[in-house]
């Protein structure tokens, strides 16, 4: 128990030193994991939309494909970009590998399935009750996206938050394309993960404590603001 | 958005509709012209909504053949349809009513103020930055005429636009249908009021199994109607 109680401690003392090296490691987990939620909002939220109205052979197939995607092992994603970023591999020139951009990459693989299948769910509840009006209006199938997307953002915005959540607090990827670098690829979870190895309990529970109060505060906020855009309920 | 060719008259020629294999309507031959206010009546699961969905192009049609006078194209931005429960986009009224002017790539300011006019017409001028969610039912079906009319159809398709409504509701909707068709819109709804289709009506559409059994003048119609189902629809019959 103590431990936790130090950790605590520790916690408090981090953040009221506003420490230098922890501003650092927090500002790139932000920025590796909002980057990446972003990437993976532009890809999977047409892409859920997309699925929603459009009726093609194997659809449920694809469906189910991306449901099953949202369990992606992390450590394999990692893996796979890995190979890829390699000197050897198929994009090494490209000399990616050990940034934070082969970092947002992977994140973007492990999130897009989620975005993208809670994506659906939403878009197909709102599809139903749009389907009569928009097809009565002759909208393009881009207009009816674009439509849904708009209409149904604040229900898309669980879809982004339920990403964020899955990236922020993702290790495995992370730590085997960012290799862990001091002052270049640590972020909160990776240093998380050293300090734990290296016995520095209170340290490595510090820096949790602070993990979870960046995920409920970037939460929080998201929910303030998507509030006061507009005043009525949905 | 008016547009210079008129798209009467439809033709259908022997349409069947058919969902899931089960036989809905047909085969219907008619031709739609002229002006005015066509209702049609019937009893429920007749074949009254069926009908209008396909005259508007909603159902497919699985044999027979449907003509406007003009392209398709044309005939379709030329004539709306108001749903019998009114599709409340998750927007204020404002941008609900000027949705269809979007899509048709107004700007955006242009078919607010467009939707604000019409908005003003159907009596939700005070009501333009609410949501269209929370609207009572009356309200809604006029948001849902509203959008269906800033377009300026020339073809109104309604489908029992005031069920569920109180009276007053109703009479601001019949209001406002007759202004449109004093404007030179043509309207045919579908009504199992048939209050509503005598003070509405021009010309009467009976329907009764997926077939349409006459076509006739109202007052002809409610005088004596041709066919005994009519009859006996009128005489407040159970039609079978």
């Amino acid at each position: 128990m103590s431990d936790i109680a130090d950790g605590f401690a520790t916690a408090a003392r981090l953040v009221v030193s506003l420490d230098a090296e922890l501003i650092e490691i927090t500002l790139r987990s932000l920025y590796v994991t909002l980057s990446a939620t972003a990437v993976a909002s532009v890809i999977g939220l047409p892409l859920g939309a997309w699925l929603a109205i459009t009726r093609f052979p194997g659809r449920r197939y694809v469906i189910a494909m991306l449901n099953a995607l949202m369990g992606l092992p992390p450590v394999v994603v990692g893996l796979i970009v890995y190979i890829m970023l390699s000197r050897s591999g198929p994009f090494g020139v490209l000399g990616l590998l050990f940034t934070p951009t082969a970092m947002i990459i992977a994140q973007v693989i492990i999130i897009t399935p989620l975005v993208a299948s809670i994506a659906h769910q939403a878009m197909r509840e709102l599809w139903a009750d749009y389907h009569d009006l928009l097809i009565s209006l002759h909208a393009s199938r881009r207009q009816r996206i674009a439509t849904l997307v708009w209409d149904g953002r604040r229900t898309l915005l669980t879809a982004q938050l339920a990403g964020f959540g899955r990236g922020i607090g993702e290790v495995g990827a992370i730590m085997i394309v960012g290799g862990n670098i001091d002052n270049a690829t640590r972020v909160l979870t990776t240093a998380i993960s050293l300090e734990t190895g290296r016995g520095e309990f209170a340290l490595a529970l510090a820096l949790g404590f602070i993990l979870i109060g960046l995920a409920v505060v970037v939460n929080l906020c998201i929910h303030v603001l998507s509030r006061t855009e507009q005043g009525s309920r949905w | 958005m008016v547009n210079d060719h008129t798209i009467l008259p439809l033709t259908l020629q022997e349409i069947m509709v058919k969902r899931r294999g089960k036989h809905i309507l047909g085969p219907v031959s008619l031709t739609l012209q002229g002006k005015g206010i066509s209702v049609v009546v019937g009893p429920n699961g007749s074949g009254k909504t069926t009908l209008l969905r396909a005259m508007h192009g909603l159902d497919r049609i699985s044999a027979g053949h449907k003509a406007w006078a003009v392209s398709d194209a044309q005939a379709h931005v030329a004539q709306s349809f108001v749903f019998q429960a009114p599709i409340m986009m998750r927007r204020n009224v404002r941008d609900n009513i000027a949705y269809p002017l979007v899509l048709r790539g107004v700007n955006r300011r242009d078919a607010r103020a467009a939707a604000d006019v019409w908005a003003a017409r159907v009596g939700l001028g005070s009501a333009v930055l609410r949501a269209a969610t929370v609207l009572s039912g009356g309200e809604k079906q006029k948001l849902a005429l509203a959008r269906a009319l800033v377009t300026a159809p020339q073809v109104l398709f309604l489908d029992e636009p005031c069920a569920n409504l109180d009276g007053h509701a109703t009479q601001e909707i019949e209001a406002i249908l007759h202004a449109a068709c004093a404007d030179g819109t043509r309207i045919v709804m579908s009504t199992h009021d048939l209050g509503q289709a005598r003070r509405l009506a021009d010309e009467v559409l009976f329907v009764h199994a997926g077939q349409v059994v006459e076509i006739l003048p109202a007052a002809a119609f409610f005088a004596g109607p041709a066919s005994a189902q009519a009859a006996a629809f009128l005489n407040g019959d159970l039609v079978l």
